[in-house]
């Protein structure tokens, strides 16, 4: 079922290659802010999660050189990021422009899982879970970015912009259709 | 506990249909469903036989019950279920459509496709004449306790699904009917050549299914030869075998010994496997985690 | 016609109200409704909220309470129809006709919808719902084709919704323990079908296999799409034959049956999904509210518009056309 005809952008290999030399640690810390401050404006999303909101998830942008290891914790989300293996209860691989259109309501979940655009292993009710719970919480990471403060709020700015600019992938809601 | 037979859910050939009644008449059963359960297009092939299998059943002391169909959509099959109260015998009802055509104040049971699945459904259908009600094959036995209770509260005599391939669903479309590449209407009774149903099997080739027309049942034979104690306990007034080719009515007395005490719990089990090596047996329904599971199996028998 | 459209999360349901739904429906997040799925469905504020800005622009909110009450645990169900009698819903959708029962004596001025889940027929069954239990529109089981449908209109006075989009039974709805059997989580008893604590996808030497409850229900190579482990679509053999014996993996869509169905008497357009996403939700509303109004107008359904949402994946009018059977 591939309800979403756009093909999805794939992060291209001259962007990607650097990423797997360069530290980690400085972009584990950026996403961990960036992750609290969503906790923080949408504490409804980690209700959501229910039985799941303790479960591990490995996010893995098979187009990036490394994998994302995310932790609820039940509202008090804990982001590493690691090369090689990450282990986790579901894991969740595919193009980072698909978990971001995910995320931004551009894509429908279903679609993407059956397309096999996203690959789910593990505990696919786990999965399932974070997946609706997304959905709900109406998440922009660009307009998060630009609320977030602190030494990361800059670099993540930045990174975001040449991420839209460089590759063409959804990093905002895409604006409503005029109501009826 | 007494042994109700239900309704043959299978396309049997005429002669095999009425021999069944003639075979159970000679069994320590109590009460024996007839009819038409799963598919109109098949009454017409015994429904001349059922007359005669009814008085046989009578003069043996049995209690013949009529079954309504179990999926009523056709103007032809509300014809037919309009009609059944008209036999002078008991209704089974199996879609709540028999239940909105028979008489005011007319006692009736329910079979195991309807969906009563807790207290407030029986006493609403006690109030409306329902005296025997045969759970969903599908509900564990603490449902089954409290259902009990309240049966007994009611007057209602609650019956448990024990013996015999599990009726998983019903559909408006035939099957066999699409194996075969024909449509509903243009059937050609394919049913008729697997009297048991027949096996689906999954990509690994493990045994799960068994096709048979417009129904879907177990592959594995319900078996609630080790509930039965606990069955008892519950406060169940009977248990029901499904009628399935080879020794039925020998399964019949063996059930017989097996609730008077006669032989030890696993017997029944043992005995089916005798008779059928390759059988596969499930009571996860009412003990297990899922439907078919088999306790016999972790007690290594 | 009325386009009654799937709600899972408070999200979707404003996706699908700013998208032109008629009407929405959604459950309570527990066992009570037939799509208990993790991270779906709301809480009692949520419901509340969710029933505001329905009705604050204009749209209605119908709460699935469609699951069959487990013996001894009946209080849920009764609360949760209490609690849709608080939040301000229009109706309740019930399918036990206990539960039916207890809703027309303790709450007789919310009103009644009869659950798909009852999978109620027939003309007969229908009218002894409405007189029982005073239920005022039926959701019709989908093993129905247009003509029967019809049929039933010209002998009731009960309204008729009919599925028109998305996932689809071939099982008589309600009628159906394949679920249970293999997994011992039913859509009677828990509201799930096929669930997803079950599934297991499995990388091979070949490709895919996608399991449910230790069964192999999909093969699938390499890069072919992986249709979820839903049992009745599930590829099987039987009798040497190898095949999607019982339903292909497709979905319905009768869009270009709505003429047919206006003309059958039908008052409802339901679209199945509420574990769809708000952004699927808001262009299948989007699609169903342009033809339900070109419908009103007079003016033909424009062709093929939910051709991008089935892309890929074949559709089917299901019983809708008599040859389905």
């Amino acid at each position: 079922m591939n309800e979403n005809l756009v093909s999805i952008p794939r992060v291209p290999s001259v962007l990607a290659r650097p990423l797997g030399l360069a530290p980690l640690a400085p972009l584990s810390l950026s996403l961990n802010a960036f992750a609290r401050a969503v906790a923080r404006n949408h504490p409804g999303l980690f209700r959501r999660l229910g039985d799941h909101a303790h479960s591990t998830f490995v996010l893995d942008p098979t187009d990036l050189p490394f994998a994302i290891l995310l932790e609820p914790r039940g509202g008090a989300p804990k982001v590493s990021v690691g090369r090689g293996a990450v282990r986790g209860d579901a894991r969740i691989a595919g193009p980072l422009a698909a978990f971001l259109g995910l995320v931004h309501g551009a894509f429908d979940g279903d679609a993407l899982f059956f397309s096999r655009d996203l690959v789910i292993e593990g505990d696919t009710a786990a999965a399932l879970a974070l997946r609706n719970a997304i959905d709900d919480a109406e998440l922009d990471f660009a307009d998060e970015a630009a609320r977030l403060s602190g030494p990361f709020a800059a670099p993540l700015r930045r990174l975001i912009a040449l991420t839209e600019r460089r590759m063409g992938i959804c990093l905002s809601r895409p604006p409503e259709e005029a109501a009826w | 506990m007494e042994l109700t037979v239900g309704a043959n859910q299978f396309f049997w050939t005429p002669e095999a249909w009425s021999s069944l009644y003639e075979d159970l008449a000679h069994t320590p059963v109590d009460r024996v469903v007839l009819g038409e359960l799963v598919c109109s297009k098949r009454l017409p092939f015994y429904q001349d036989r059922i007359p005669a299998a009814v008085t046989t059943l009578l003069e043996a002391g049995k209690q013949p019950i009529l079954t309504s169909l179990a999926l009523v959509t056709l103007k032809r099959e509300r014809k037919m279920t309009a009609e059944l109260a008209e036999m002078g015998i008991e209704v089974e009802i199996n879609d709540l459509t028999a239940l909105a055509t028979l008489p005011e104040g007319a006692r009736f049971s329910v079979g195991p496709l309807v969906n009563v699945y807790n207290e407030s459904t029986l006493a609403w259908l006690a109030g409306r004449g329902a005296t025997r009600v045969c759970l969903p094959p599908e509900l564990p036995i603490g449902p089954v306790r409290t259902l009990a209770q309240a049966g007994r509260d009611l007057g209602v005599a609650i019956e448990v699904w024990a013996q015999g391939r599990l009726p998983l669903a019903i559909s408006g479309r035939c099957y066999h009917a699409r194996r075969h590449g024909r449509t509903k209407d243009n059937c050609q009774f394919a049913c008729e050549e697997d009297p048991d149903g027949l096996d689906v099997r999954t990509l690994e080739n493990r045994s799960f299914l068994a096709m048979n027309g417009v129904q879907t049942l177990s592959e594995s034979h319900a078996c609630a030869d080790y509930q039965v104690e606990l069955l008892r306990d519950a406060g169940i007034s009977a248990l029901r075998l499904s009628p399935q080719t080879g020794d039925f009515a020998g399964l019949c007395r063996l059930w017989r010994q097996r609730l008077d005490g006669e032989i030890a719990p696993g017997e029944v089990a043992a005995a089916l496997r005798r008779a059928k090596p390759d059988i596969r047996l499930s009571d996860g329904f009412l003990t297990g985690a899922s439907g078919a599971e088999w306790s016999g199996a972790r007690a290594g028998s | 016609m009325e386009i009654v459209c799937p709600a899972g999360t408070p999200a979707a349901l404003r996706a699908a109200v700013k998208a032109g739904a008629h009407t929405v429906y959604c459950g309570f997040a527990d066992e009570t409704n037939a799509r208990n799925f993790p991270g779906l469905n709301f809480s009692r504020e949520e419901m509340q909220e969710g029933v505001r800005f329905a009705h604050a622009h204009g749209a209605k909110v119908l709460v699935a309470i469609n699951t069959y009450p487990r013996a001894g645990s009946e209080t849920l169900w009764r609360q949760a129809v209490a609690d849709a009698e608080t939040a301000g819903a229009d109706a309740v959708i019930l399918a036990d006709p206990g539960l039916l029962d207890y809703a027309a004596q303790s709450h007789p001025d919310l009103r009644r919808h009869l659950s798909v889940q009852a999978a109620a027929a027939n003309a007969d069954i229908i009218n002894f719902y409405a007189r029982a239990f005073g239920v005022k529109r039926v959701v019709l089981p989908r093993v129905l084709s247009v003509p029967e449908i019809a049929a039933i209109n010209a002998e009731t006075e009960v309204e008729t919704e009919v599925f028109v989009f998305g996932g689809l039974c071939v099982m008589a709805e309600g009628r159906c323990s394949l679920s249970s059997y293999a997994t011992g989580q039913s859509p009677n008893m828990n509201g799930v079908c096929s669930p997803a604590s079950h599934v297991e996808y499995r990388e091979t030497g070949e490709g895919l296999d996608a399991r449910l409850g230790g069964y192999t229900i999909h093969r699938v190579g390499r890069d072919e799409p992986a249709p979820y482990p839903t049992l009745c679509k599930g590829c099987f053999t039987a009798g040497g034959k190898t095949g999607h014996l019982f339903e292909d993996p497709v979905s319905l869509n009768a869009e270009q049956l709505i003429p047919q169905l206006a003309k059958a008497g039908v008052t409802a357009l339901k679209i199945e999904g509420r574990q769809r996403s708000r952004s699927y939700v808001a262009q299948v509303v989007r699609n169903f509210r342009t033809a339900v109004d070109a419908q009103a107008a007079g003016r033909p359904i424009p062709q093929g518009m939910l051709a991008s949402l089935s892309e890929g994946q074949a559709t089917t009018t299901g019983a809708y056309k008599k040859t389905w059977r």
